[in-house]
């Protein structure tokens, strides 16, 4: 190889740095578009559904004319789903996570849990969806209820609660644990005095990112056969329902027919009337807020923990 | 005095009785609460368990009727027709199609912008970047299916005026950008767990930074690269709602992206809108596509573990 002469060297050192400039300048690119598709796809819903983003838009049922629908059901729907959701995936979520972090041996047993974790965090959601037809809807007879939706979302999510927690308590260190035991706690007073409280903003964290996810599934719940045109609520409790004035119990709710939010706007925007198309924008707005905002708890709740905790 | 005495051990023997009570219900509820915990970790497996069963099982029911031959290699798919087709190769067709427009725009675009976050960017960049990535990974995939269908699709039809309502290409874009989020952040934390020494090796050596990167961080943290775009595949493929909204939902052997076509995913959900009788054939179809894409998604993780294993680089 020959020497290089200074001159060839500089154009060589200018050539190196340009291309680290034009690098640099496709990476700035290629994030910015990911924030121009999120501003788009924010203004667009606006501009689109403003003026049907009024009162009477959360307070109508859906209708066969545009204008006059509302998403009354779906947000009821909703938060009713995500009720079931949370009070069946947060406690067999964290029991898991306790389990596999602080009692579970190494052992096969163990090995097989922890791989299928992983597994299924990777299954598609559809399928999670054909596991409740065949289960929860048929064979537990649960139907196409606001229960079948509200276990199925929270099997979805299991993955990233059980997962999440783990990550927290993992971050607790052993001195925690060995003071607990030395002043003679039992393992699961020092897990509930302890290591639960401590963990609790990771578990939180986890929960809001979970819950995130499955307000969005639309899937799985359409799997099940839940129907799109619902023009009631579910009953509440101690009320009377229908002709016959018997109260309704206190979990009648959780068996009844419903729709969500992401169903209703399937169901508007796969209308070929354009006019519905500005009740999916209202709508698509209404369920964005909802998703990014619990989003942005839980960077904010993680942001607080990085900067507050110091073991 | 006698008699205060062994009034005293009585009730010391009462004490000792009362703690070791105490000990055993302690341990008895100790016992309890850690076969509980137990329980709650089993429900992952039961649910693979269940998954495996009722996919399995109405499967059968479905070869029992159509031979698996026929399901593999005939060229249509009218199981709702009284001329009944059952090739599952169109329904593949369509998720292959639209997965791979996917990751053409994921894996190019999540990997610039895994190197640069991890290589180039100052912490402030990143403590800003990363949770727009996150909020990006966290829109509804409804949202993006309207994206798709509504804004995407008249763009993209200024540009091809022939581009039908739905297809496969305006879909696939949208997957793509969703899937981003996803590879760039597994891409960026493989990276990132590269040990500086290397770096600094090589810009002593006189590299620049993209040489570095290229030639350096990227090859040894390859096996991550690979996880991540493993679980960008799995993503694209079992993705439902973009394709149902944006793709349209009529079954189509093909292998161009600018046609509408219905995928695997699709299919199920074009049955589940409709009001099919439990446990008549069409029923089990969507069984039987579910097992597939089980299996189609099993697979490719399958390689995405002997990949890591083959390549792993440990320091």
């Amino acid at each position: 190889m020959q020497p290089m002469t200074t001159e060839q060297i500089r154009v060589l050192i200018a050539r190196g740095k340009m291309k680290d400039t034009i690098f640099q300048a496709l990476g700035i690119i290629c994030l910015a578009i990911g924030l121009l598709v999120i501003f788009l796809l924010v203004g667009d819903m606006l501009m689109r559904g403003l003026d049907r983003l009024n009162i009477e838009f959360f307070t109508e049922f859906a209708s066969r004319r545009a204008h006059q629908s509302g998403i009354l059901s779906a947000w009821v729907g909703t938060i009713l789903v995500m009720f079931v959701t949370a009070m069946a995936a947060v406690p067999l979520g964290v029991a898991a996570g306790i389990y596999l972090e602080e009692y579970a041996k190494r052992n096969w047993v163990t090995d097989i849990i922890e791989i299928n974790i992983t597994n299924l965090a990777a299954v598609p959601s559809i399928v999670y969806g054909l596991l409740a037809l065949g289960i929860f809807v048929y064979t537990f007879g649960f139907g196409q209820s606001i229960l079948s939706a509200g276990l199925t979302l929270a099997l979805l999510i299991l993955p990233i609660v059980i997962v999440s927690t783990r990550e927290a308590i993992r971050s607790i260190p052993a001195m925690i644990r060995e003071g607990s035991m030395a002043v003679g706690a039992t393992r699961w007073q020092t897990c509930r005095y302890h290591i639960i409280p401590y963990a609790m903003p990771g578990i939180l964290t986890g929960v809001i990112i979970g819950l995130a996810r499955a307000i969005g599934e639309t899937a799985p719940i359409i799997t099940i056969g839940a129907l799109t045109f619902i023009a009631f609520l579910p009953p509440v409790p101690f009320t009377a329902t229908g002709a016959d004035g018997v109260s309704a119990g206190l979990f009648d709710w959780v068996m009844s027919p419903f729709t969500v939010m992401s169903i209703q706007i399937f169901n508007w925007t796969s209308r070929p009337d354009p006019a519905f198309e500005i009740n999916a924008a209202a709508a698509g707005f209404v369920l964005m807020g909802m998703v990014l905002s619990m989003n942005a708890i839980a960077i904010y709740l993680r942001y607080r923990m990085r900067k507050n905790i110091k073991w | 005095m006698n008699h205060a005495m062994s009034a005293n051990s009585v009730s010391d023997l009462h004490q000792v009785s009362d703690r070791l009570a105490h000990n055993a219900m302690r341990h008895v509820s100790e016992r309890v609460i850690e076969m509980l915990l137990f329980a709650a970790a089993a429900v992952s497996v039961l649910t693979t368990v269940g998954i495996v069963y009722v996919l399995v099982s109405e499967s059968i029911h479905f070869f029992q009727n159509v031979p698996i031959v026929d399901f593999l290699t005939d060229t249509q798919w009218t199981p709702l027709f009284d001329d009944a087709h059952y090739g599952i190769m169109v329904l593949i067709s369509g998720t292959l199609v639209s997965s791979g427009v996917a990751l053409a725009v994921a894996i190019p675009m999540g990997t610039v912008i895994a190197i640069y976050l991890s290589e180039f960017a100052n912490p402030k960049v990143r403590e800003v970047a990363k949770p727009v990535l996150e909020l990006l990974g966290g829109i509804p995939t409804i949202v993006f299916g309207y994206f798709a269908l509504l804004i995407v699709t008249p763009l993209l039809q200024t540009i091809f005026p022939e581009l039908p309502g739905f297809s496969l290409l305006s879909a696939g874009l949208v997957m793509g950008i969703m899937i981003v989020p996803y590879i760039a952040s597994l891409s960026e934390d493989a990276m990132r767990a590269v040990p500086m020494s290397m770096r600094e090796g090589s810009y002593a050596m006189g590299a620049t930074k993209l040489y570095t990167a290229i030639h350096v961080v990227v090859p040894a943290a390859i096996s991550g690269l690979a996880a991540s775009y493993i679980l960008g595949i799995s993503r694209a493929v079992g993705e439902t709602m973009i394709l149902a909204v944006a793709a349209g939902m009529q079954p189509n052997l093909t292998w161009n992206p600018m046609e509408p076509a219905a995928t695997i995913t699709s299919y199920i959900v074009q049955v589940a809108l409709g009001d099919l009788p439990h446990g008549s054939i069409g029923y089990q179809t969507i069984f039987a596509a579910g097992l597939t894409l089980l299996l189609i998604t099993l697979m490719f993780n399958i390689a995405g573990q002997w990949l890591r294993r083959r390549y792993r680089e440990a320091y």
